[in-house]
Order: C-alpha cells, then sequence, then structure tokens
C-alpha cells in the first residue's frame, strides 16, 4: 500500500460512494413499501382465489390495511424468550435481512437504474442471496425451542439443496448468453426472450424459486401443521416483521431475477428503442407475473412432504438441470441451428411435467391405514 | 478508502479467527467462522478478483458451514468446560502455533511471485475459465472424479450404518 491512501483521511466519501449510499437509502425505503403494498395485494388475490373479499373494514377496500398491521406489528413488544441464546436470537433478524437488501444493489431495473453495475452481477445475486441460511440457523438454535429448531434446520437444509438446481439452470442460461452480467443477459434477449429456447431452464428455475422462497407449495420450513411457524415461533413484533419483510424482499429479487433472465426484462420487446419509463413498466410489468405465479401457487398445490422434498430436488430438478446443459453444450458445439434448442429443451420440460403429473396421480397399491406396519418414511430432519 | 476497507475486513478476518478458537460455545466458534471466511471474500474483491470473492461467498459461506452447522446443532455437542489447561500443554500450543506463524510470515517474504511488479493485474472472468478448461482441464477432471469417489463413498458409508445392505 502506498503512503498517500496511508494519509488520506479515514472518512472520506468522494461523490460516487455518496450517491450509492443515497440510493441504497432510497432503495429500502421504496422496497418496505412496495412489501406494504404486496402482504395486501397477497391478501385480496389470495381471498379472490378463495371466494373471500379478504380484507375490507379499514380504509376504502381495506386499501389501509397494511398501513395499520404496520402500526401495530411495530407497536408490539419485541419479545425474547428467557432460555433464548442472547446473541443468536437477536442478529439472526440482521443475518437474514442484510442478504436480502444487499442483492438489490446489482439489480437493473431499467438500462441505468441501477446502484452499482458489476461484471459478474448474475453470479453477486445467487450467492448473496444465498447466504440467508445462517439467519435461519441462527434463530432456530438460538431461540431455544424445538419447533424452531426443527424450522431451522428444515429452511436450511431446503435452501442448500435448491440452490443447486437454480444455479444450474442459470449455468445454462450464462452458456447460451456468454455473460454473468445481468445487463449483457437481458440485452442478448433483444429479439426473442430466452424462456423461448430455454423451456426446461425455466421451468426449473421457476420450481426452484419457489422452494428459496420458502412459499407454499415449499412452506415445509415454516408450515404451521408440522413445525408451527417453524423459526418464527419465538418471535414478535419488529423482529418477526423484519423477518417477513425479508420473505417479500425475496420474493421481489428472485420475480425480478426471472424477469431479466427469461423473459427478456426491460430489453424486449423494443426497450432501449422507447426510453427508460417502458423500460420500468416492462421490468415491473413482467415481474408482477411472476408475483402472480407464486400467489396462484400458494392456493393451489398441497405442501410437499419433507422427505418428498430432496428426492423432488436429487431426482427430478437436478437431471433435467443437468440436461438442459448438456442440450445447450450440444447446441453449442456443433453450431446446430437456435431450433434445436426449443425442440429438445421444450420436450424435456415436457417429459418432466409428465413425470411429475404421474408421480402425483398414481393411486397407492394398499389402502392408507391409520397405524403403518410398513417402514416409516425416512427423512433426516 | 481502500485502506480503510482493507482495514475493516482483516479486522473482521482476524477477529473471526481468534473467536473461533477462544469461543467456549462450540456454535459461537462455527459463526465466527463464518464472519472470517466471508472477511476472507472481502480480500478477494481488495485484490480485484470479484470471482474469486462470490465463489467464496457460494462455497465457504454457504454450502461449507452448512454442514458444520448441522453437525453442531444435530448432535448436542457439549460447549467446552471452564478449566486452565496444563502449563506444559500451554507452552506446547504456544510454540506450534507460534512455530506455524513465524514460517508462514517467513515463507510470504521470502517467495518470488512470479509477476509481482507491486501493482494488482485484475483478471478476467473469461480468462480464470479457459485456465481452468484448456490448459489445466486434466488436474481439473482429476479433482472432480476424487470429489465423486468421495460422495459415493459417503452414501456407502451412511446406508451400511443404517442397516441396509446394498
Amino acid at each position: 500500500m502506498s503512503i498517500e491512501l496511508l494519509a488520506a483521511p479515514l472518512i472520506d466519501l468522494p461523490q460516487r460512494w455518496m450517491a450509492a449510499l443515497l440510493a441504497i437509502i432510497a432503495l429500502t425505503l421504496v422496497m418496505t413499501f412496495a412489501v406494504m403494498f404486496a402482504t395486501y395485494y397477497e391478501r385480496k388475490v389470495v381471498a379472490r382465489m378463495q371466494q373471500r373479499l379478504g380484507p375490507m373494514r379499514t380504509g376504502p377496500y381495506g386499501i389501509m390495511q397494511a398501513f395499520a398491521d404496520t402500526v401495530k406489528l411495530v407497536a408490539k413488544e419485541d419479545l425474547r424468550p428467557a432460555t433464548a441464546d442472547p446473541v443468536a436470537f437477536e442478529l439472526a433478524v440482521f443475518a437474514i435481512f442484510v442478504p436480502a437488501f444487499i442483492a438489490l444493489v446489482a439489480v437493473p431495473f431499467t438500462e441505468d437504474w441501477i446502484i452499482s453495475p458489476m461484471p459478474l452481477s448474475l453470479l453477486f445475486l445467487l450467492a448473496v442471496s444465498g447466504l440467508s441460511f445462517i439467519g435461519f440457523l441462527m434463530a432456530g438454535w438460538g431461540s431455544d425451542s424445538k419447533y424452531a429448531l426443527l424450522g431451522g434446520m428444515r429452511a436450511a437444509a431446503q435452501l442448500i439443496s435448491y440452490e443447486i438446481p437454480l444455479i444450474l439452470a442459470m449455468i445454462g442460461i450464462v452458456m447460451v448468453t456468454s455473460s454473468v452480467n445481468v445487463g449483457d443477459i437481458i440485452i442478448f434477449q433483444d429479439k426473442v426472450p430466452l424462456i423461448v429456447w430455454q423451456p426446461l431452464g425455466f421451468l426449473i428455475f421457476l420450481t426452484a424459486s419457489v422452494a428459496e422462497l420458502e412459499r407454499q407449495p415449499f412452506d415445509i420450513p415454516t408450515g404451521e401443521s408440522e413445525v408451527a411457524g417453524g423459526v418464527f415461533i419465538e418471535y414478535s413484533g419488529i423482529r418477526w416483521s423484519m423477518f417477513q419483510l425479508t420473505s417479500y424482499v425475496n420474493m421481489y429479487v428472485f420475480a425480478l431475477l426471472g424477469a431479466f433472465v427469461f423473459l427478456g426484462g426491460w430489453e424486449w420487446p423494443f426497450g432501449r428503442d422507447i426510453g427508460w419509463g417502458y423500460q420500468l413498466f416492462l421490468t415491473l410489468a413482467k415481474m408482477s407475473l411472476f408475483i402472480v405465479f407464486y400467489l396462484w401457487s400458494r392456493t393451489s398445490f398441497p405442501r410437499l412432504r419433507v422427505d418428498q422434498l430432496m428426492s423432488y430436488a436429487w431426482k427430478v430438478l437436478i437431471p433435467f438441470a443437468l440436461l438442459q446443459i448438456f442440450l445447450n453444450g450440444l447446441v453449442l458445439v456443433y453450431d446446430l441451428p437456435d431450433i434445436v434448442l426449443l425442440i429438445t429443451s421444450g420436450a424435456a420440460a415436457l417429459a418432466m411435467v409428465a413425470l411429475v403429473y404421474r408421480a402425483v396421480r398414481v393411486t397407492p397399491r394398499v389402502p392408507l391405514k391409520m397405524v403403518s406396519n410398513t417402514m416409516p418414511a425416512r427423512s433426516v430432519v | 478508502m481502500t485502506q480503510a476497507f482493507f482495514d475493516l475486513v482483516a479486522a473482521v478476518v482476524i477477529v473471526g479467527a481468534l473467536g473461533v478458537v477462544m469461543a467456549r460455545s462450540t456454535v459461537y466458534a462455527a459463526l465466527f467462522l463464518i464472519a472470517s471466511l466471508l472477511g476472507v471474500a472481502g480480500v478477494y474483491v481488495l485484490l480485484a478478483t470479484e470471482f474469486l470473492a462470490l465463489v467464496q461467498l457460494l462455497i465457504y459461506g454457504g454450502a461449507v458451514t452448512v454442514l458444520l452447522l448441522f453437525a453442531l446443532m444435530l448432535t448436542h455437542v457439549r460447549d467446552l468446560r471452564e478449566r486452565a489447561p496444563e502449563p506444559a500443554q500451554r507452552l506446547g500450543a504456544l510454540l506450534a502455533g507460534g512455530g506455524l506463524l513465524a514460517g508462514f510470515i517467513t515463507m510470504v517474504y521470502r517467495t518470488r511471485w512470479p509477476r509481482d511488479n507491486g501493482t494488482i493485474t485484475s483478471i478476467d472472468f473469461n480468462t480464470i475459465g479457459n485456465a481452468l478448461f484448456n490448459r489445466w482441464a486434466v488436474p481439473f477432471e482429476i479433482a472432480s472424479g476424487v470429489l465423486l469417489v468421495a460422495l459415493v463413498g459417503a452414501v456407502v458409508i451412511a446406508m451400511q450404518e443404517e442397516g441396509e445392505h446394498l
């Protein structure tokens, strides 16, 4: 290190650091309001799908419900069990909260609206959002509750396992676009979005992202009927709301990632020709498609059993993700036309759907008994 | 600014490493280890190897430490007892640790690093890929073969422990 750097004052923020700081503060505030809207929206959409009205009392059409909930949650007492480990219990919230917001640094909302453009932004998004399991384990272990510990273990196991098909699906994308920069991947799709050439990769991303978000039908770590809320069981007030805030921010991040990587982001169609307003509209519209899918799957599918979870990741998703990588390699090495990719990947996607459908529809050979005399289902957690 | 960032990262790495050996609770030690490993990712960022930093987050921050935490939290490891170590043991530990540290420091100072001219050359992501999959493809494949054997071996051992026959 040179002498000039040592002589520099400790706090000497250049202008771009100030700009980055302000952008991060603004983004945190915007995301907090976006999450408040998302809770209201989720309750309304789910109510609609279940032929209910949802929140109606607070304000016209219940529009103030999210604000009322926020006031209630923030004002509620922040409790900690007497036997809980104070350090792990209190810091777990931040270990989940911080990675989710750091991931937003590399998200390009339009061509220019990005806090930090970096050449490896796709890898950055995946690596940073994969760190949240530490917080779940800290919360589960620190709460000193069996349900919380089981929930934390399940959460960590699920996050780590489903990260593999997610990253493998992204490797397929990186092979085709030959870039790890989300911006370059978006510009690559100026003619046709990548969902057309990589339908199998898209399906795998969609499934694995629901599992990474721990939303239904993959809400095994928080399933009320099994582990009574999992890691959240001992939390209340502001800390519980920070957990909820983080899970919704993660939902936005994965929806944005899917919109950028598979649906063409702010580029397709004609994004760069029209301008930033249209680009922002494209980003938000495609993001909303993913969010509606996440809400829809919540009301449509029953929860997986914990032993089905691992076999689904290892026996279905990962082999098919490797197949997608193999197909991409064939097309790249032998310079085949893109249409080959569409046909083969589409056929494999149909095969995967058929396989899952067959597994779901199969009728049990022996009638179900209350007490089973066969081997119990094996599972670690 | 870079110097301040380096000081911060170095402090995280050193405090984390000290915490690993000094914490009484084994789970705390594992959490300190995670902090230390994440700090090493910061060192890689300062050396302009972003790819290595992100892989450090992904592999060491994620996959490796989750195994440690799982093993610790599921097996009820007892915390270390408050007990002063024997004087001879303390002396031996001091000698071994100090000797290792001195050895590493001399090694770092006396090695003539290739292409060391005092500046940091940023290495392109594509260059790393080319080196790994073209020039050093055979060692890479051997390493993955060894890992595959280890994986299959672990499955075999786990199946035998549960009393199942292959």
